[in-house]
């Protein structure tokens, strides 16, 4: 009976202690499961949940003799700035998220910072190239994704290889991101010696690109270069399509990187999507599983191949994790040194965010890659990397037909 | 072939989709004294109804138009009943209240089933290459669906005993039922038709744009503006107003940025309000 007595009041005792060592993390986000940014934002949020799920089913996070268990606070933001601006707030005040990720897109990151800001609240974005608000003095963001103005020079630089005669047109959404993306890369396509027959913003909810396409086609462009979001991205696409529009190549923003591209049939093939990262790199990562094993479990997981958006946001996760078990715990100011100090390798490639204070945050040690969907040996649409050359799983089809 | 001329083309077949979308709301607001703002909600319905039905039969879209326009009647009395036989002769603010109410919810319901994401009836009709320019079979076969629809309508309107009385009804409401003419009935039924045209404009669209539940808003104001261009209670003129709008666009857009299109419509809104206030093609039926 004693030693009965004795073994409950270890199992107690170990109980007790394992409880005090339990902790949890909240981290909080708002997602577009409706709207316009739908498509991109539910693939950044299932890197996110793939993160968390791992996570806790190997403990939770170990930092300082503790094991951290993350849970989610998050909203449907709908796409919305408004929203955006609200639910970051009730994020950091009601559900005291101890960190947050960002919201898809450079606009309603740009928004949810100004609150994070505010509240001296950790966010690490992700879906959020633009660089400007990484230079409004900002100190507790840190960019996951390569700057936007290297989403369109890779391909410029590709075109150059290719054909450097070509006639460019930039068709763009008038959003934040694309013009941060497209302003530059004119003045790089200029620089290198293209003729710029053509250029001109749509509006985001555009679905009508017919007049464009007649400008683009009177324009007597070989290459068209823009786009923004799915939404109009793939409605771009289908159109150019559709009026068989004599393009030997079209680079787009985002959109193609989906996995849900592929439903566009032969409006598909050819399109170039400049990429944070694809399934096919092959990095060695220092920290966290190799790509290989990310895109296994991703695929078992929602049955799809994963997109940056959704390499993304796993990643920003294991960046979190890594800073925190260097923290030793969760300690805002020594995350954020923990974060300051990063330079890691993961399956993603390369992460390092910029400590000047001009531009904190910002990150430099992330590239783009250029992927271009090609039909396999059954015909069917698959991505493949073309540039940079060094790293390509296919040769550019240039042109497109 | 040059751009501009393409581009007007491509402005004439979409402006009869416009026109067809305004021929529901003139009817309604010429007829009953009402400012249907379940228009925009209608055509979006529409545009939902046609990726439904062609996601669960797959056949050509165009053959749907009609159980389509079948199920806008129906939904068209429904609505009448519930929301406007209470209002028709009550200030056009009680309407105007009445419909918006109708409008919020089934946007509201409609986001709840679709969200907000796009929706694409994926359905393509062979097309007609001439130079370099490609006018897409879906355009053709949508700007020749809305005009004979437009056309029934005209000869219905015009050739049915229900078609006069409706017509008569709009004229002079009291006379109508003096004549024996049941107002409510004509009402009902105009109202109805109404609806099924916004609905068909709506299942046009589906089958050459992305849609959204909200994507009904646009076309509902392009229909106001091709309203008072045509004038209050003229669905014919309303047709030929949309076709003209859609030609406008055409010709402008290759010397601006589409973005500034709907300033120029607007302004041309304003424009024909001050000049012509009871529509272009009143003057001459005046």
């Amino acid at each position: 009976m004693k030693r009965f007595a004795f073994i409950a009041l270890l199992l107690s005792s170990c109980f007790i202690a394992t409880a005090f060592s339990q902790q949890t993390i909240t981290l909080g986000f708002t997602v577009s499961r409706t709207g316009a940014l739908n498509v991109d934002s539910v693939e950044q949020y299932r890197g996110f949940e793939l993160w968390r799920d791992q996570v806790n089913a190997a403990g939770g996070i170990k930092a300082g003799g503790k094991n951290y268990k993350v849970q989610f606070a998050s909203y449907d933001d709908e796409s919305n700035s408004k929203r955006v601006q609200q639910l970051y707030t009730r994020l950091i005040l009601e559900d005291k998220a101890d960190f947050l990720f960002s919201p898809y897109s450079s606009s309603l990151t740009a928004t949810a910072a100004v609150v994070t800001e505010q509240n001296e609240k950790i966010m690490l974005t992700t879906g959020a190239a633009e660089e400007k608000t990484y230079k409004l003095g900002n100190q507790c963001l840190y960019q996951m994704f390569a700057p936007a103005t290297q989403y369109l020079t890779v391909a410029i630089d590709a075109l150059k290889a290719k054909d450097p005669k070509a006639t460019v047109a930039f068709v763009y959404e008038d959003a934040s991101f694309s013009v941060a993306v497209v302003t530059p890369a004119k003045a790089y396509a200029q620089q290198q010696g293209f003729n710029v027959v053509f250029s001109e913003a749509y509006a985001p909810n555009t679905t009508d690109f017919g007049a464009i396409i007649d400008k683009v086609i009177g324009s007597k462009a070989t290459v068209l270069l823009g786009g923004g979001h799915y939404a109009d991205g793939s409605t771009l696409a289908r159109q150019l399509y559709g009026h068989k529009v004599p393009l030997k190549m079209i680079t787009l923003l985002v959109a193609p990187d989906s996995p849900q591209w592929a439903e566009l049939g032969d409006a598909a093939v050819g399109v170039i999507v400049p990429s944070q990262w694809e399934p096919q790199s092959t990095f060695k990562a220092q920290y966290g599983p190799s790509g290989a094993d990310f895109g296994k479990a991703y695929t078992a997981k929602y049955n799809t191949p994963p997109s940056y958006e959704s390499a993304g946001g796993y990643a920003s996760g294991l960046i979190l994790q890594r800073a925190i078990e260097q923290a030793g715990g969760i300690d805002t100011a020594k995350v954020a040194a923990a974060l300051n100090a990063t330079d890691v390798t993961t399956f993603y490639g390369r992460t390092k965010f910029s400590t000047q204070p001009s531009e904190h945050g910002l990150q430099v040690g992330h590239a783009i890659f250029l992927a271009q969907w090609q039909k396999d040996k059954s015909g069917k649409p698959v991505k493949q990397v073309i540039w940079p050359l060094a790293g390509k799983s296919a040769d550019l089809v240039y042109p497109i037909h | 072939m040059s751009g501009i001329f393409a581009s007007m083309i491509d402005g004439l077949l979409i402006g009869s989709v416009y026109g067809l979308a305004a021929m529901g709301l003139s009817l309604i607001w010429g007829v009953m004294d009402v400012i249907n703002l379940t228009h925009g909600a209608m055509i979006a319905l529409g545009m939902f109804g046609m990726y439904l039905l062609f996601n669960a039969t797959a056949i050509n879209a165009y053959l749907l138009l009609a159980p389509m326009i079948a199920g806008g009647l129906i939904l068209g009395v429904i609505i009448y009943w519930l929301a406007v036989n209470w209002v028709v002769d009550r200030p056009i603010l009680m309407s105007l209240l009445s419909t918006f109410a109708v409008n919020m919810m089934v946007i509201g319901i409609g986001t709840a089933i679709w969200s907000t994401s796009p929706y694409n009836v994926d359905f393509s009709v062979p097309g007609i290459t001439v130079g370099e320019y490609t006018f897409t079979g879906n355009h053709m076969f949508a700007a020749l669906s809305a005009v004979l629809i437009a056309l029934l309508l005209e000869m219905f309107l015009r050739r049915t005993r229900t078609g006069k009385a409706i017509r008569a009804v709009a004229d002079n409401r009291d006379a109508a039922e003096l004549m024996g003419i049941s107002s409510t009935r004509v009402l009902m039924v105009a109202f109805a038709i109404g609806i099924a045209l916004a609905v068909a404009s709506g299942a046009l669209v589906s089958t050459l744009f992305p849609f959204t539940i909200l994507s009904g808003a646009g076309y509902q104001l392009k229909s106001f503006v091709v309203t008072v261009l045509a004038g209050l209670g003229k669905p014919f003129g309303a047709l030929v107003a949309g076709v003209l709008l859609g030609l406008l666009e055409g010709a402008v857009s290759p010397f601006i940025a589409i973005s500034w299109i709907p300033l120029i419509e607007f302004g041309l809104f304003v424009l024909v309000l001050i000049v012509f206030p009871r529509g272009i093609f009143s003057r001459a039926t005046a």
